[in-house]
């Protein structure tokens, strides 16, 4: 009895271990996108004519690195021009006052992301401070649209 | 006509009655649970039973469920130039989809019947009347160090079911068919969410161990006390769990939509 109230213990121990190691296995496996996140961060704002399909979550990159991520994007009612809200990690508080942000596309077919590029102003963005460069998302559409009406009054000229 | 009317009322009334005892039996369980903790034994043998016994199955599911994945998002994605992701993909797939739910199916069809069989069983013999005879009270003895082994088994088991699922999935897509290895795993830390995806995931698995370990208990507790009483109660066990589980997982998949 003793014996076998043992064993059953240690296979149920081994089962929670192993259930509680595949719950570890999963987290750092995928803690990558989210673990960022949690650290000290701080807010900027940019506003842009058009982003595209640029969706919160996306990432922010300097020099081709993720520094942060979109947190929030909003219309502003008056000006109705897209205000994106983007929170950089702590680490990387130097960025110059004339950082230009533009939207990017990750490859061809890739979603949006911001990419920065830093500017050669002393004084450097705060928290809640505002990027004042910033430049639309390319519409592939647009371009295409443009490229073939071109083309027509070229035909007919 | 009136036939027909009939009869329709009596299945309807007859529904009605069962979901009604079912949620009594369920507020019924709550006071006992406090009192659970007091006999630990009791929950770590069925913690044996329902929960190490299904780990073959599961993780041999698990596993075969990340193989196929793997061998069938290629065929999609190697259209398009993106078998990269192929390993975001599968995870994100079985974490926030496959996973809760053809684990709870397996847990179900090895561990549920059995646990509705074994109770109804009990009720046929007489031996649930003994207990009570006895001044043993029978919800506390026997359904809820089920009903809690179960809660605490299942989301246990979905995550053994999803990290062999991502194993599986790694050995076909790396070693068969010639994913990167450091793209397979930076994809899926650049994809899958900890929060939105394996959060999401567990929290199903939860909600699902909790809603099956209870039909479970409830089926086996009022089974009728003959033969054919115990097979129609581990049958019913399977039938409702499993059609509950499909219907409530998509309820849960519109619930968790990111923007849906």
């Amino acid at each position: 009895m003793t014996s076998n109230t043992h064993a059953i213990d240690i296979s149920v121990g081994l089962f929670i271990l192993l259930g509680l190691g595949s719950v570890m296995f999963l987290t750092a496996q995928t803690l990558g996108s989210s673990g960022f996140s949690t650290g000290e961060t701080y807010t900027l704002q940019a506003r842009f004519d058009h982003i595209g399909d640029l969706k919160t979550r996306a990432p922010v990159a300097l020099a081709g690195v993720t520094i942060g991520r979109v947190s929030q994007i909003t219309v502003d009612p008056i000006d109705y021009r897209a205000t994106v809200e983007i929170r950089i990690d702590s680490k990387y508080d130097q960025l110059p006052i004339d950082t230009y942000a533009s939207i990017a596309t990750a490859g061809l077919l890739g979603g949006k992301y911001i990419e920065l590029e830093p500017g050669g102003d002393e004084e450097v963005l705060r928290d809640q401070g505002e990027i004042e460069f910033t430049q639309s998302a390319i519409l592939l559409e647009n371009l295409i649209g443009k490229f073939m009406l071109n083309a027509k009054t070229e035909s007919n000229d | 006509m009136t036939h027909l009317i009939r009869a329709c009322w009596t299945s309807f009334s007859q529904f009605a009655a069962t979901f009604g005892g079912f949620q009594m039996f369920s507020l019924r369980l709550l006071p006992y649970l406090p009192k659970a903790i007091l006999r630990p034994r009791l929950i770590t043998e069925q913690i044996y039973s329902i929960g190490a016994l299904s780990l073959v199955l599961i993780m041999f599911g698990g596993f075969f469920v990340g193989t196929m994945l793997a061998l069938q998002s290629y065929s999609t994605l190697v259209e398009f130039g993106q078998v990269d992701s192929l390993g975001a993909f599968a995870t994100e797939a079985l974490v926030r989809e496959l996973g809760p739910v053809v684990a709870t199916l397996l847990f179900v069809g090895r561990a549920g019947s059995a646990v509705a069989a074994e109770v109804g069983l009990m009720r046929a013999t007489n031996q649930i009347a003994a207990m009570e005879l006895m001044a043993v009270d029978p919800i506390q003895r026997l359904i809820v160090p089920r009903f809690i082994a179960g809660v605490i088994s299942l989301p246990l088991l979905v995550a053994i079911f999803c990290t062999m699922g991502v194993l599986g999935a790694y050995l076909i897509g790396v070693h068969q068919l010639g994913v990167d290895p450091g793209a397979f795993w930076s994809h899926i830390q650049e994809r899958v969410d900890l929060y939105e995806d394996v959060g999401s995931g567990l929290l199903k698995s939860l909600v699902f161990g909790i809603s099956a370990s209870l039909m479970c208990v409830y089926e086996g507790f009022h089974a009728d006390p003959t033969a054919a009483g115990v097979s129609r109660a581990a049958t019913r066990t399977v039938v409702i769990t499993s059609v509950w589980v499909l219907l409530f997982d998509f309820i849960l998949t519109g619930m968790m939509m990111p923007g849906g």
